[in-house]
């Protein structure tokens, strides 16, 4: 056997669940699962690896929509797989389809941004779509497969 | 059919139905829109993402 240099996939599952804190002291200590939920934002907000927190500034409105967006179904905790001695990857899919259900959403909107809502609304990730309006409809973002190489999030060591 | 319409539900052979789709490298979205003469009265989308962010570490060489 020899040693390899990687970091370690178990630790890319552990961040998405927090088990690590590299802070010179803890700023949380929650015994309870933490509440995503999933904001839409119209074509000329700037939502971006840059954004640090929800905002309600160029979020979507419209009849059926609420403010701050819908709660994100989190049934399946986050997964690590190695895939090398080297390589592995951490990875989180909700395990629900993202629903508006009945909305009118006149300005058109390209942007979904996932963010905890239960440690003051920071930001997770940001998906971007074609535009797209919706008239007392339903408008659904489908989830991916939550695998290695298609799940929503993705830690990855190569 | 009922279709719930900006009047209401609304039979779906009083309707003009249109539908459409894209799929592109990032994305199959499908559409369905609902008119009653020229207006539109329904319209709701279905997106599949097919990109994600991805994040990737490195551990450092300490030789």
């Amino acid at each position: 056997m020899a040693n390899t240099q990687s970091m370690c996939t178990s630790f890319l599952g552990q961040l998405m669940t927090a088990t690590h804190n590299f802070g010179t002291s803890p700023i949380r200590a929650a015994s309870t699962a933490d509440t995503f939920k999933a904001a839409l934002y119209v074509t000329t907000a700037t939502i971006n690896a840059a954004t640090t927190a929800y905002s309600a500034t160029n979020e979507v409105s419209g009849t059926g929509y609420t403010a701050g967006g819908i709660t994100v179904t989190n049934a399946t905790a986050p997964s690590s797989t190695n895939s090398s001695s080297t390589a592995g990857v951490g990875y989180w899919t909700p395990s629900g389809n993202l629903v508006y259900s009945t909305v009118t959403l006149t300005t058109a909107f390209d942007t979904v941004l996932i963010y905890n809502s239960s440690q003051s609304n920071a930001a997770v990730s940001v998906h971007t779509f074609g535009s797209q309006t919706i008239t007392a409809g339903t408008f659904t973002l489908t989830m991916p497969s939550n695998t290695t190489t298609t799940a929503l999030l993705r830690l990855s060591t190569t | 059919m009922l279709i719930t319409t900006t009047k209401g539900e609304m039979d779906d052979s009083l309707l003009l139905k249109k539908e459409g789709s894209i799929d592109n490298e990032d994305e199959y979205t499908t559409w369905v829109e609902y008119y009653l003469d020229d207006e539109l009265v329904h319209r709701s989308a279905h997106v599949t993402l097919k990109k994600s962010p991805f994040m990737d570490l490195v551990a450092a060489s300490l030789a």
